[in-house]
């Protein structure tokens, strides 16, 4: 039988890159990491394995038998023997694609087993990271490599265990069983397979590179239609549309050009597989007749000859084209392998504490912070105490440290130097649902979870009831706009909570952090969404409310800050005041100033 | 804003033969080239077809000459030269044919992509205002390359494909029609079994991508959402989810893989099936002497040739569902209303310099039909002069912007611009008179040089440190590692919110507009950036109609008229002292917000 591999392998699977920024992510090794991720579906593997064999052995005795058939019944016109020996092919047939079907069966579940491994260790590794790691990978990236990442990673696998796997068996099989039908003739199959394989092996190679160009135009033009969406609004008010599309228009031609180039390997690669084959057949016929005719061989056997070369070439053939999805995969691997390889710069604590006693008193000694690869600390040497029922303030420009500061105290990042505690335990001490209970950051930007305005609220405390709920959105202003939303509490959020205004978004988390009664709140910037009224009448329920509690505020606005019973001035990294706003402002030159630009600029221009 | 990372969501089409006629339709579009595929394909098919034919006269050859005690060796050259030369033949046109269809592929991405980028430009604001801009920019990606993709790869095979699929049964009548007959008769059990495993398989895949998008959306939120779940200690919980998702993706994915999966050894089944019948029948007509053994050889290798594209289109099914679903989002987006056509204005130099005399006429404007915002508001602002928008947060402010933008159109009454009505001349030539510096400040990736010359590509390097001086962002430019060359991007990081700000500033600065439209929101700018920006807008205000996104008293008490906007529309305007006087929405807004904190700290200062 001739190959028929007039497709074109199976190329790389669609970019599904939406995020163009990454590019260059190291490679890694595939064999490693399925070494060690196999491991578990080993006897799933071995099953594939030997089902392999015995589909590819099964279907090579086909034309085995079918020489039998031809020399022995067609031959010497014994139609008995025809019948009886047809009925054993089919039976044979059978055993085939029972076997193939089986391996199909335990491959699929060994890969997809992998699949879910993978992600699993992906997911709770990306879980232990701190903000650090977080950071150095952006969440988009992250996200990618969790899902799509381990995608390509299964499709490969999957092509693998069918495709790539079948190659050998058939090869190896397919050459002893010609060689037992006759010896000189499956020199010629013996012959040809190097020969393809090098050939094909060269195509691959050329199209590496084909391709990595091709996903890098992909990535580039991806690039340029992000930021005409995202600039939209700019685009269009400078009149610069024409620019954009001929930025485009560029993008466009060079990803089409590197698309050809890869298309043009693909084209060489399936006409190359069809010629190899077509040649394979004719040469085989050629040396056939002469053993044919000194009557050294029959004719059956010729036909057989002609159909293992055809399978063996096919099935070399579709295993290359496996290789070609490698370099694809390996990008997959590397950027997964980078996720796992990675050490959580937080470690939970070997004995943690679990319970606190006392109402929650925050104390920051001499606690210094650097970001990892900055030049400078963004903290030195501060220091802040916030007493249970007071309000202390952080109050300092872009840049000084505030949030820095606020991220440490309930463990998102490690200080560098002195420590963070809570009724006298160091948070480094504390397990992470203690610190949760204990401390209540409210972020500078607000996300929600998809679901609803209830399941948001009790993200803290999944068992409060709706009266605490409203209780909290009273305190934090939201409960007006949520009564008149449709469905009250009951209303759907979408993901990120794009439904809601940023100002209400604000409230609800809040809100939120309300509902989980921490013993120490901290607010990040979290009333700059709202306008003064709202501000005020927020702080002034705030204050009545959780009057127990501890609450820590960074804020841009002097009016916002200056009731607080104490007030943190950071500069640089460095506390270069703490007192009331009377004593500041009459003693530290930093904070006037602060108070004096805006006073300036809402006065005297 | 979130991009949506996972990739073209896997959802069904809902409309499959449409789109599959619309992405037919997209390579009709190259007639010259399709035509060339089908001619390509008809000669690699024929040679394709030839060589069994040639390669069963050989063995009928052999088989007389052992029959008959010599065998000709000239003719059997002659013959398997043939076979050669149409192996060689067949190889460049097979080459050539897919290098055609690539370039028909590639074309018709290109001019996908193309039609594309031209349609973000011809969208009106509105559509992108109400969607997430990652959903579209993963139609204008994900989903494209998609498509593009996957017609590269299905035209060639759908082409060889039906060639075969017509080729093979004339020469298979050529040798034998009861072989032919034979051979026939196993196609509809073959349809047969091809359609039961594809139903079985279909709500199962449709599950496993319910269940993939239900796994993605959970992992993209927790890791969105990672500091949240951090603080909330709700990691536990956010595992369980994953897990309980996770495995029954497992699930369903094996099980969609395992029905799909019998396609294959089905189809071989079958095909192993018509292989024992022919070898069987045409054993015995060769034993009746009706056929010769080359005409049976050939006869099962065309069944092999047969079998081969049906198991081919079969595999291709995912593949083309996939793409089908895509294309479907792709045309829906090339299908979206596009904003009314630009006027072609009668005077070649309309707007060419403009004085800054706006007025709003009568204008009334809703987002959707049935709530009206703007209706019937009068307004005017002679040249120089400022108008505060004023009102609580998501009170509409942004809305009056877009309309003298002409980012949407009015629904009644006209906008002038030194008297004449701006829906009469281009869009551009409009923008072009207008400076615009919005909180959502969008750096694009380059240098800030390039940034701040956004609007004015020509302008010199002595231009932009003007227009970065005169907006006070001159001096931290050149604290910057490279200075004014210091490459910025889209996403935030090197600067801080209020440097980018200074740097749009600039911008408008450069392209010296006779209007201007300020957003003053600086809700994240510490207060000596704060007072950088202020001083910058002032100083861009200065000899300029200016409309104001007002946040700051000053601004207000300053503006020569105050626009008041409660609940999206206006609800009063004028100036500072009559408003306050006449005790309405202003007064109340102003004893709110101003009011109280300016009395305090003025005595807090004293």
């Amino acid at each position: 039988m001739l190959v028929d591999m007039t497709g074109t392998p199976p190329a790389s699977p669609p970019s599904k890159a939406a995020d163009a920024d990454e590019e260059a992510a190291p490679e890694g090794s595939i064999t490693r990491l399925l070494a060690e991720y196999l491991r578990p579906h080993r006897s799933n593997l071995a099953l594939t394995v030997v089902l392999q064999i015995i589909g590819t052995l099964a279907s090579l005795y086909v034309p085995t038998l079918n020489a039998d058939v031809i020399n022995t019944g067609v031959a010497l016109g014994d139609t008995g023997y025809v019948l009886r020996h047809g009925g054993f092919m089919l039976a044979v047939t059978l055993v085939q694609i029972t076997a193939a079907g089986f391996a199909v069966y335990f491959g699929a579940q060994a890969a997809i087993g992998l699949g879910r491994d993978l992600r699993a260790d992906l997911f709770a590794q990306v879980q232990r990271f701190s903000a650090a790691e977080m950071d150095r990978f952006g969440a988009p990236s992250l996200i990618t490599r969790t899902t799509n990442d381990v995608t390509q990673v299964v499709t490969m696998l999957v092509m693998s265990l069918t495709l790539l796997l079948t190659a050998p068996i058939a090869a190896i099989g397919g050459l002893a069983l010609a060689l037992s039908l006759d010896v000189p003739m499956a020199g010629v199959l013996l012959a040809a397979i190097p020969v393809v394989a090098v050939v094909i092996y060269f195509i691959v190679v050329a199209m590496i590179p084909a391709s990595r160009i091709m996903q890098r135009c992909i990535d580039g033009i991806n690039r340029v239609m992000r930021e005409h969406i995202t600039g939209i609004r700019v685009i269009r008010a400078f009149v610069r549309d024409d620019h954009e599309q001929r930025r485009f228009a560029d993008a466009n031609a060079e990803l089409t050009a590197a698309s050809l180039k890869v298309g043009r390997v693909q084209a060489f690669f399936g006409a190359t597989a069809m010629v190899f084959g077509n040649l394979t057949s004719i040469t085989i016929v050629w040396l056939g007749a002469g053993r044919i005719a000194n009557g050294t061989m029959q004719i059956g056997d010729l036909i057989a000859m002609l159909t293992y070369a055809g399978m063996i070439l096919g099935a070399v053939m579709m295993s290359m084209g496996v290789f070609m999805m490698a370099p694809r995969a390996k990008v997959a691997v590397g950027r997964i392998r980078e996720v796992l390889d990675t050490d959580p710069s937080i470690a939970a604590p070997a004995d943690p504490v679990t319970e606190l006693v006392g109402l929650g008193e925050l104390e920051v000694k001499g606690v210094s912070f650097r970001y990892a690869g900055a030049e400078e600390a963004v903290l030195r040497d501060v220091d802040l105490v916030a007493r249970p029922g007071q309000t202390t303030a952080v109050i300092g420009s872009t840049g000084a440290g505030k949030t820095t500061l606020l991220h440490l105290i309930p463990r998102l990042f490690d200080v560098d130097a002195g420590a963070v505690h809570v009724d006298g335990v160091d948070v480094r001490e504390m397990n992470r649902a203690l610190i949760a209970r204990t401390i209540g950051l409210v972020p500078q930007r607000a996300y929600l979870f998809s679901g609803t305005v209830g399941s948001n609220l009790r993200y803290g405390d999944p068992d409060a009831d709706d009266a605490t709920l409203w209780r909290a959105l009273e305190t934090a202003q939201a409960a007006g706009f949520v009564r008149a939303m449709p469905d009250g509490l009951e209303t759907v959020i979408g993901q990120g909570g794009t439904t809601v205004s940023g100002g209400q978004r604000q409230r609800l988390a809040i809100a939120r952090t309300l509902v989980a009664r921490p013993k120490v709140y901290l607010f990040d910037d979290s009333f700059s969404a709202l306008d003064t009224a709202t501000d005020a009448a927020l702080r002034a329920a705030l204050a009545t409310e959780i009057a127990d509690a501890a609450q820590v505020i960074v804020a841009q606005r002097v009016s916002t800050i200056r009731d607080a019973d104490r007030i943190v001035v950071l500069d640089a990294g460095r506390v270069v005041g703490t007192g009331t706003h009377e004593e500041l402002l009459a003693g530290n030159a930093v904070y006037a100033e602060i108070v004096n630009s805006q006073l300036t600029l809402q006065e005297a221009l | 804003m979130m991009g949506r990372p996972g990739g073209p969501a896997p959802s069904k089409a809902e409309d499959f033969r449409g789109t599959v006629r619309r992405i037919l339709h997209l390579l009709r579009r190259n007639p010259l080239r399709l035509a060339s595929v089908v001619g390509f394909g008809v000669l690699m098919v024929g040679g394709m077809l030839a060589i069994p034919t040639v390669l069963g006269r050989a063995t009928d050859l052999v088989i007389g000459g052992a029959t008959s005690g010599g065998l000709d060796f000239a003719a059997l050259a002659r013959l398997l030269g043939l076979a050669v030369a149409v192996a060689l033949a067949t190889f460049a046109i097979t080459v050539l044919n897919g290098r055609t269809i690539a370039k028909l592929a590639q074309e018709t991405a290109f001019r996908l992509r193309a039609e594309a980028d031209a349609k973000i430009s011809a969208l009106p604001l509105r559509y992108f205002d109400s969607r997430s801009r990652g959903e579209v920019l993963s139609r204008v990606t994900n989903d494209i390359d998609n498509l593009t993709q996957t017609v590269g790869q299905v035209t060639q095979r759908i082409v060889q494909g039906l060639l075969f699929l017509i080729g093979v049964p004339i020469m298979m009548l050529t040798i034998s029609p009861l072989l032919t007959l034979v051979v026939l008769l196993t196609m509809p059990l073959t349809v047969l079994a091809a359609r039961m495993i594809g139903k079985r398989s279909q709500p199962r895949f449709a599950k496993q991508w319910a269940t993939t998008g239900k796994l993605n959306g959970h992992v993209e939120e927790m890791i969105t959402g990672h500091q949240l779940v951090t603080l909330f200690g709700r990691q536990a919980q956010g595992a369980a989810t994953f897990k309980r998702h996770n495995e029954e993706l497992y699930e369903t994915t094996v099980r969609a893989q395992w029905v799909s999966g019998l396609l294959g050894p089905a189809m071989a089944f079958l095909g192993s099936v018509t292989y024992v019948l022919v070898a069987v029948v045409g054993g015995l007509q060769v034993a009746a002497a009706m056929l010769t053994f080359g005409q049976i050889q050939a006869f099962i290798q065309y069944t092999g040739q047969f079998s081969n594209p049906l198991n081919m289109l079969a595999g291709m099914f995912g593949q083309v569902q996939s793409a089908v679903a895509s294309g479907e989002r792709v045309f829906e987006f090339l299908d979206a209303e596009e904003q009314s056509p630009d006027p072609v204005s009668e005077d070649a130099s309309a707007l060419a310099s403009v004085d800054g005399r706006v007025s709003f006429e009568d204008v009334s404007f809703r987002y959707l039909p049935d709530e009206p915002l703007i209706e019937h508001l009068w307004l005017s602002a002679e040249p120089g002069q400022t108008v505060a928008i004023v009102g609580p947060t998501g009170a509409g402010k942004t809305t009056l912007v877009n309309l003298l933008m002409r980012f949407y159109d009015l629904d009644a009454g006209r906008i002038t611009v030194d008297g004449l009505d701006v829906s009469t001349v281009e869009r551009e030539r409009l923008r072009r008179r207008i400076g615009m510096v919005l909180q959502d400040t969008w750096l694009f990736d380059g240098t800030i040089a390039e940034n701040i010359a956004y609007g004015e590509p020509g302008a010199t390097r002595e231009e932009v440190v003007a227009a970065a001086s005169a907006a006070h962002a001159d001096h931290f430019i050149r604290t910057l590692p490279d200075g004014y060359d210091t490459v910025v991007g889209a996403d935030e990081g090197s600067l801080s919110a209020g440097e980018r700000q200074l740097v749009t500033i600039a911008r408008a600065f450069l392209i010296d507009p006779s209007i201007l439209i300020l957003d003053e929101a600086t809700s994240s700018v510490d207060t000596r950036t704060e007072m950088l920006v202020q001083q910058g807008m002032v100083a861009l205000r200065q000899g300029r109609t200016s409309f104001v996104i007002a946040h700051r008293l000053s601004t207000i008490r300053d503006a020569d008229v105050i626009v008041v906007m409660e609940h999206g529309s206006v609800v009063e305007q004028g100036g500072h002292d009559e408003l306050l006087a006449s005790g309405g929405a202003y007064a109340r807004l102003y004893e709110a917000q101003f009011a109280q904190p300016a009395i305090e700290e003025e005595t807090a200062s004293a």
